[in-house]
């Protein structure tokens, strides 16, 4: 086990973050009281997120080893382990989980008035999933929780969503399973290859893999990810299930969900299958380009407020796939920088969105318009996120989509040049919904500005808007050695000969 | 140059924030929020007064609160350039302040607060803008001024005002995203910083082994980026932007905002490529011919306009390119001549818009056709108006002579007849539109069915407008008997090159 570095706190961190969430779900089945219910939810998901806050303070960035490892052996008879470790690629998206249940929580305190215990059973599953994706470096493990995942967010829109919520669900659903279909067949064609589903010694193993085996394997692994992300064409679940979803579920869906999608290229895509990554490196470039501008554009017409966050989520996830497959330094770090962004960025429109519908009982945009007059707070707070999103300097995604631009710029002048019209494009449709939100033609509408738990819940996303912003030093130290390692795998797999 | 690491350029751009923070906290008490908007106006000026006798001696203020990246960060610097423009936005805000209470009280204006926030905002980005020590800092600020402009513009939201406030919004964002951004984009790959280079105006920041055609794609990118800086062909939205009340028509589309466009041009020009940079690969004099163009064509156009505040904003267009003409000259009098003009600029036009704007008060009209025989119920506006329009005209005396004067030196050092030419001819149509104003007032009468013949109680505007005005009137004319306070700081841009230089031309 020389890739990883055993555990050193002294409790199973990585485990405790993993079943905590579990052991409180069952829990959960014994209460009663709705109330009581909310709030012992929201004490497991805020203990949870402190649990998780050594990973950073003990994570050693200087070294490119999984931290934090736990190995167990599962089922021994075909080589499955119950691996965990986490490195710099994926230590913030597992903090982004933890930190993002109890927003869900509190956001929800109010808009869920049925099956209560049921919706935040879901919750904690989801938090118990999302650190299990990105902490387990077993192949099966990962598959287990990338399944398990989908079943509590399935849910999620079925049963707590809106009008349409079957079609919007059943098509996620399906979705989401062809993926899956994928990537389970990318898996085992793997082990019959090298016979182990241990991630980090897939990697060691690349010289094995002729070139023709690594294509269909990244093809298989492509569309997994590419409908997870999603990439257009594949995007088209997106729109349905955001604007069905409860305010949670959107949340989630997209500030960790779509998150699956990138980690999965950069975990697996990238070293496993280097070669083909760098045959099929242009055409993704021009995908993302495509999802980036298309995305953009669709947002530009929606009428209603969810669809078009929807739609720009669809262009800034094109730009970090834009950046992970530029394979240098800036491209990577701004992708990894800018999935957190996005999630911190995005998830928080999609919590104001529920906080106007909470009001109006409408997501469409013209009902709710001309409200600045009634809710100011509320609307330096939308206004602010949608600054945020749009990449305005001083703010996060700035920093995300700088970082993505110079990789561009540096590499492929025409590509970054191409990229342009989407950053243009995101400046119009969320100042459009911004003007449209805050000044628009008022009907009859008299709301109460937001209370004081909107107001908590969307203040922690304040600070990191901005401290990453500003200051993102203390999140892209921790990335650095694990990035440059990728690059190295990369670079070998380059010079090294494949087996023919 | 020696550098200084203080905290007061934060505190003096961080003074308006409060302020604004301030005037957003008490939205029901008229009064006290207006005394916000004063004080931190003066508290505003004097901090950056204070600093003035540093830079004149030569040295420069800096503090770094935040750093992003290597080469990026959040970084205050005050040389004499930003010294130049921090010292009139405030000095003018002060002023203007007075005049927005005479206004807006006037006029019984809605949504005061949101008004003056957005004003103490918009402030704020400009000092910011002034102040900034990179390229980082200077987008951050430049972008912050139309975020919060818009409102401003928008301010009646009625349909005109949101067509207006729309045609500002694509045209100063969508500019600044699709050629400001990939311009610093590419200056930081070429040369791995986005700090301004720390000294004098001659040395950029680009290596001598940048790649010439992406170094000159990087400046045309800028250019096309400084929208703010109303170069044609992305002028239009400041015509546009004359729907906004006269008072942010004044400071901002006067002053502060597409002052921040010039100064942005005159910024990388001068200390992101530096003189030599630009002369080595030949992009002044074509940046020039482009000011020369615009400088001719707004003031056609403004000869059309009967609507005073849109023949002011044409007027304003022209103008603008001056400054950028002067120091696309590349010459020590042209940069001066140019960099000076932000200052004369600034005095001259506000009081043009002030009156405008107090016209609109007392008479209820922007049109120049319904202003016959006015002067006699409002002579000091119209005293005003006159002794600014020679101003911008550059008649001997007022301060628009002086730029005009090192202008028509910098063209002959350029050794440039055509764009001294272009200087001439665009002073007869600064007089051809001008005059008839003048003329019209005084001399006209009132026709039948004007406002003013209605009007029989015609009187001047409110004090609070009135007094403003007068001053900046004043200094216009303090300025043009006495260039030196303003000049001083100019020179002090780059010592060496501008004084140098500028008696080697005299001597020889």
């Amino acid at each position: 086990m020389d890739f990883l570095i055993p555990n050193q706190l002294n409790y199973p961190i990585l485990s405790v973050l993993i079943f905590a969430p579990l052991a409180g779900a069952i829990v959960l089945f014994m209460i009663r009281n709705e109330t009581v219910a909310r709030i012992w939810t929201l004490l497991v998901s805020l203990a949870v997120f402190v649990l998780s806050l050594p990973l950073y303070f003990n994570f050693d960035p200087s070294t490119t080893k999984y931290q934090f490892g736990e190995h167990t052996a599962w089922i021994p008879a075909f080589n499955i382990n119950y691996t965990l470790g986490i490195d710099g690629i994926s230590l913030l998206l597992v903090l982004l989980s933890t930190f993002l249940i109890p927003i869900c929580v509190l956001a929800s305190w109010k808009y869920i008035d049925k099956r209560v215990k049921e919706f935040h059973f879901c919750l904690l599953l989801m938090g118990s999933a999302c650190v299990g994706i990105f902490s387990s470096l077993d192949f099966v493990l990962f598959y287990i929780f990338w399944e398990a995942m989908l079943i509590p967010m399935y849910l999620l829109i079925a049963v707590w969503g809106g009008p349409e919520k079957v079609y919007a669900s059943i098509k996620f659903f399906i979705y989401t399973m062809v993926g899956s279909v994928f990537l389970l067949v990318a898996m085992i064609a793997l082990y019959l290859k090298v016979g182990t589903f241990c991630i980090p010694e897939l990697m060691t193993q690349t010289h094995l893999f002729s070139f023709n085996f690594q294509f269909w394997v990244f093809l298989a692994f492509g569309i997994a990810f590419a409908i997870k992300v999603p990439m257009a064409p594949f995007h088209t679940w997106l729109p349905a299930a955001h604007v069905q979803a409860p305010t949670a579920g959107s949340v989630l869906l997209a500030s960790v969900l779509l998150k699956m999608g990138t980690y999965g290229f950069l975990r697996f895509c990238l070293p496993i299958t280097p070669n083909a990554s760098m045959y099929f490196a242009p055409y993704i470039l021009i995908i993302s380009i495509c999802s980036i501008v298309y995305g953009g554009y669709v947002a530009l017409g929606q009428s209603d407020m969810k669809k078009l966050i929807a739609y720009s989520s669809v262009a800034h996830m094109g730009f970090v796939t834009l950046g992970i497959f530029l394979f240098n330094k800036y491209g990577l770090e701004g992708a990894i920088l800018q999935m957190i962004n996005h999630g911190i960025t995005t998830g928080a429109l999609f919590l104001c969105v529920g906080i106007i519908y909470e009001r109006s009982h409408s997501r469409l945009i013209a009902d709710n318009s001309g409200i600045a007059k009634i809710m100011p707070i509320y609307i330096g707070f939308f206004g602010f996120f949608c600054l945020s999103s749009m990449a305005f300097p001083g703010t996060n995604s700035f920093v995300g989509e700088l970082l993505v631009l110079l990789g561009v710029f540096t590499d492929h002048k025409l590509i970054g040049a191409l990229s342009i019209p989407g950053v243009v494009l995101a400046a119009a449709y969320m100042l459009h919904l911004l003007q449209r939100i805050a000044w628009g033609k008022k009907g009859k509408i008299n709301f109460p500005d937001m209370n004081i738990r909107e107001v908590i819940y969307l203040t922690p996303l304040v600070i990191f808007v901005l401290w990453i912003g500003f200051a993102p030093g203390p999140f892209l130290d921790v990335m650095h050695a694990s990035v440059g390692h990728l690059m190295d795998q990369l670079q070998t797999a380059g010079a090294v000969a494949l087996v023919k | 140059m020696e550098t200084i690491i203080t905290i007061k350029p934060v505190l003096a751009v961080l003074i308006a924030l409060v302020a604004s923070l301030l005037i957003m906290a008490t939205p029901k008490k008229p009064n006290l929020r207006e005394t916000w908007s004063i004080l931190g106006a003066v508290a505003t000026f004097l901090t950056i007064l204070s600093m003035m006798p540093v830079i004149l001696s030569g040295k420069a203020l800096e503090f770094t609160p935040f750093v992003i990246l290597p080469g990026i960060s959040l970084k205050f610097r005050v040389d004499a350039l930003g010294l130049l423009f921090g010292i009139i936005a405030s000095f003018l805000w002060i002023l203007v302040t007075f005049y927005n209470i005479g206004y807006m009280r006037s006029l019984k204006e809605h949504a005061q607060t949101r008004y003056y926030f957005c004003f103490a905002m918009a402030i704020f980005g400009a000092i910011g803008v002034a102040f900034s020590g990179n390229l980082f800092t200077l987008y951050l600020f430049y972008e912050l001024i139309t975020i919060f402009t818009y409102p401003l513009v928008a301010h009646h939201q009625d349909e005109e005002s949101y067509e207006g406030a729309r045609k500002y919004m694509v045209y100063l964002t969508g500019t600044a995203k699709s050629f400001f951004l990939p311009a610093i984009i590419m200056t930081y790959i070429l040369a791995g910083t986005l700090d301004f280079a720390p000294s004098g105006i001659l040395h950029g920041i680009f290596p001598a082994t940048a790649n010439p055609l992406l170094v000159k794609i990087t400046y045309v990118l800028y250019l096309a980026g400084f929208a703010k800086a109303a170069m044609m062909p992305f002028h239009n939205w400041l015509p546009s932007a004359m729907v906004a009340p006269t008072p942010v028509s004044a400071l901002l589309h006067a002053v502060a905002v597409v002052k921040a466009g010039v100064f942005c041009t005159s910024r990388v020009m001068l200390s992101v490529f530096g003189v030599e940079l630009m002369n080595t690969l030949n992009l002044g004099i074509p940046t020039a011919y482009v000011a020369a163009f615009t400088i001719l064509m707004a003031s056609v156009i403004a000869l059309t306009k009967d609507d005073l505040k849109a023949r002011l904003a044409y007027s304003t267009v022209s103008q603008l390119s001056y400054v950028i003409l002067g120091v696309a000259l590349l010459t020590p009098s042209g940069v001066t001549g140019g960099l000076i003009h932000i200052a004369n600029h600034a005095f001259s036009k506000i009081t043009l818009f002030m009156c405008a704007g107090s016209i609109y008060v007392s008479l209820h009209t922007k049109k120049i056709s319904e202003m016959g025989g006015i002067a006699k119920q409002m002579p000091f506006t119209i005293a005003a108006f006159s002794i600014a329009a020679m101003s911008m005209i550059g008649v001997p005396l007022v301060c628009g002579f002086v730029t005009k004067w090192y202008l028509a030196i910098g063209t002959m050092q350029a050794n440039n007849k055509i764009l001294l030419v272009v200087l001439l001819a665009s002073t007869i149509l600064n007089t051809g539109y001008f005059f008839p104003v003048i003329i019209k007032t005084i001399f006209g009468k009132p026709r039948e069915g004007d406002p003013g013949a209605k009007h029989s109680g015609l009187h001047e505007a409110p004090v609070y407008m009135v007094i403003p005005l007068l001053l900046t009137a004043t200094a216009s004319v303090l300025m043009g008997l006495y260039p030196d306070y303003f000049m001083n700081i100019v020179k002090s841009v780059d010592p060496d090159y501008l004084m140098n230089t500028l008696k080697a031309v005299f001597t020889s």
